[in-house]
């Protein structure tokens, strides 16, 4: 569908247009693409972000023997292994009938909750910190990690070792650092030992005392710059999310609530093994990227965001004493204006981290983790759904499996999916707050990747030969020639 | 007390030619097993370096990064690793590069001598299968790795590096 200027989907006459191409984003996973046209007097007309590279995931894993998906599928993904690993399984339960031991759902929780923290920690402290420390238009030469190190070293390093940590739990309860088997279909290959308790518990209250300080940044950060972190890029939105049965925060398990752009709730509570009934999943021309909806409010007007910001904002409660408090301190920000900012996602992770750390603990103390009785099994089904909140958002997974337990049929919607139309809001809103009608530098363009950055996307699933991940801005004029060019390699050197 | 030698290899065995450094590394795990020194080796696989690997490099005496490159020289590098600070992170993964300095910077220690074998590959589609050249790169960054292992020592790996 044609859409009008104001909403920078579709220029009118493209062919009058500049093209200015972002391409890749930088510090963010994979292969995105920016491209903006501008016409004579540099007003933007349109602004679309692009995923390059297809990902044939589904292809991937049909014609496999089920109990192979929860191992093959961390092989979609070098980012979120872990993530896929679970959701699968959650699946695959369904198929093999299981109702999972206490032993084995906490030990699932740990790993998910390991999973949590690492990924949250790399990507406030090392992929966004230097925008939000130095400001997105700062000296390109400075804002990156190495100007973070010297400048807060002690952030830095609790990056570094507060990623370490949730790696360590992964580790321990997959049975690995990568390719991890301890998830399986009706439960887990391996219970948490003492030892292995006692050495997470070593530093666990580290852990939280880091999460809760990486709280404290986020919302001094919003506190000094009030006006930038409550406007930039900032949209309304409809929500989707798992909540528990008594509407807290979990980010494990739960029923799916959707809520429109003014908190009316859609559906809730809703059981995820029918997701096809609320959510269906839209095609545009200019993407390989999948555009999932709301069913009820149709293909337009149905995207939604998922993820930390609508996790927070959307809960009932968090069920941890430090996180809950974080995050009824983030509500009522400034009248809570937070809890709607693109920006907002940053504290909003942080709040998750938080709770990850705290649950981390807890279940630490948990004498289930060292229980015995670790795989059931039921009634065989031939069709299982498996959705479980990644650090991105909410990620499902959804296989049929024939007579000979082969994969015949697989679909996911993975978080950064779910969040494409809310990314493309997103750049667009920045692209008319700061863009429109000036000359681009690099620190404009950066605006936009701080917006994309924001929701943390996973844009394709790891590849990361060494000379790929380069940044390249090409400007042409109206007939497609080449009018400028400037490229970052991936070390960070610029060139023309 | 850690092994002295740490070997990374790095990549997707269902990424086509990204397979070729978890490949080369198990078959390094048992070749040393075999040769009764395995215990002078940490191996460490991953999909992509990030900067938790920094915490990996603590207390080695010398490092080691196996990975497939895309412009690489046929049939592969075997260079010195050097930190760097003028180096930046711009992705969910980093160079070994980026590694060295973030141990660095994070750790205010300057790293043990790293190198890189870094084996041209032609694909890394994912479900693409291993392709015939990696195949037979295989074969020669397999011999460099014999003779790297049997005389773990910098000063000798510095004198088996290529052109990059």
């Amino acid at each position: 569908m044609t859409k009008t200027i104001d909403n920078l989907e579709t220029a009118a006459h493209p062919e009058n247009l500049r093209r200015v191409a972002i391409d890749p984003v930088s510090r963010v996973e994979g292969h995105g693409k920016v491209t903006l046209l501008l016409d004579e007097n540099d007003h933007i007309h349109q602004v679309r972000l692009h995923i390059v590279e297809f990902r044939g995931f589904e292809k991937f894993i049909q014609g496999r023997p089920y109990w192979e998906a929860p191992v093959m599928v961390q092989r979609l993904c070098g980012i979120c292994p872990v993530s896929h690993h679970l959701a699968a399984s959650k699946a695959l339960d369904m198929i093999v009938g299981a109702t999972l031991t206490p032993t084995a759902e906490k030990v699932r929780r740990l790993m998910h909750y390991g999973q949590m923290l690492q990924s949250h920690a790399l990507h406030f402290y090392h992929l966004c910190s230097p925008d939000l420390l130095f400001g997105f238009d700062s000296d390109v030469a400075k804002r990156n990690i190495v100007g973070i190190v010297a400048a807060y070293p002690e952030i830095a390093k609790q990056g570094v070792l507060l990623r370490k940590y949730g790696q360590e739990v992964i580790r321990i309860t997959a049975g690995k650092r990568v390719h991890g088997t301890g998830s399986i279909p009706g439960g887990v290959n391996k219970n948490v030992s003492i030892e292995e308790r006692d050495y997470l518990l070593k530093d666990i209250e580290q852990i939280v005392a880091w999460s809760r300080e990486s709280v404290g940044i986020a919302r001094k950060l919003f506190e000094q710059n009030l006006d930038l972190y409550n406007n930039f890029g900032r949209f309304k939105a409809h929500t989707l999310n798992l909540v528990r049965e008594d509407g807290a925060m979990d980010l494990y398990h739960g029923g799916l609530r959707a809520r429109d752009m003014d908190g009316n709730t859609l559906f809730d509570h809703y059981d995820y093994s029918h997701y096809w009934d609320v959510i269906f999943e839209d095609v545009k021309p200019w993407s390989y990227m999948k555009f999932p909806f709301l069913r009820s409010l149709g293909p337009e007007e149905g995207w939604y965001r998922v993820g930390p910001l609508s996790r927070v904002t959307q809960c009932d409660f968090i069920p941890t004493p430090l996180a809950e408090q974080a995050r009824k301190e983030f509500m009522a920000f400034n009248g809570g204006s937070a809890a709607g900012a693109t920006l907002g996602f940053h504290w909003a992770r942080m709040i998750e981290m938080l709770h990850s750390a705290e649950q981390i603990r807890e279940l630490l103390l948990d004498p289930d983790l060292q229980g015995t009785d670790l795989v059931t099994k039921g009634k065989r089904q031939e069709r299982g759904v498996g959705v479980i909140e990644a650090p991105r958002g909410t990620l499902i997974h959804h296989y049929k499996v024939d007579e000979h337990d082969q994969i015949i049929r697989c679909n996911l919607i993975v978080s950064t999916t779910h969040n494409n139309q809310a990314m493309n809001e997103g750049i667009r809103q920045v692209a008319r707050q700061y863009l429109d009608g000036r000359k681009l530098t690099e620190g404009l363009l950066n605006h936009i990747e701080v917006a994309i950055r924001a929701f943390d996307p996973c844009l394709s699933c790891a590849t990361h030969a060494l000379g790929k991940m380069p940044l390249e801005v090409e400007l042409l004029d109206a007939v497609g020639g080449m009018l400028s060019t400037l490229s970052r390699s991936s070390d960070g050197v610029f060139s023309n | 007390m850690v092994p002295p030698v740490l070997i990374f290899a790095i990549g997707n065995e269902s990424r086509g030619d990204d397979a070729i450094a978890p490949l080369l590394l198990r078959r390094l795990a048992s070749w040393l097993e075999t040769e009764n020194i395995a215990g002078q080796f940490e191996l460490l696989e991953d999909f992509q370096l990030q900067i938790e690997h920094a915490a990996d490099i603590a207390g080695r005496e010398l490092i080691l990064f196996i990975d497939a490159g895309m412009d690489t020289l046929d049939p592969y590098s075997f260079y010195r690793a050097q930190y760097n600070d003028s180096r930046t992170l711009f992705s969910h993964a980093i160079t070994p590069e980026a590694v060295l300095s973030t141990f660095r910077q994070v750790f205010q220690k300057t790293p043990p001598p790293a190198f890189v074998l870094c084996v041209r590959g032609e694909q890394f589609e994912l479900g693409a299968p291993l392709s015939p050249q990696a195949e037979k790169r295989m074969v020669l960054a397999w011999e460099l790795l014999h003779a790297l292992t049997r005389n773990a020592e910098a000063s000798d790996w510095e004198n088996r590096t290529t052109p990059v």
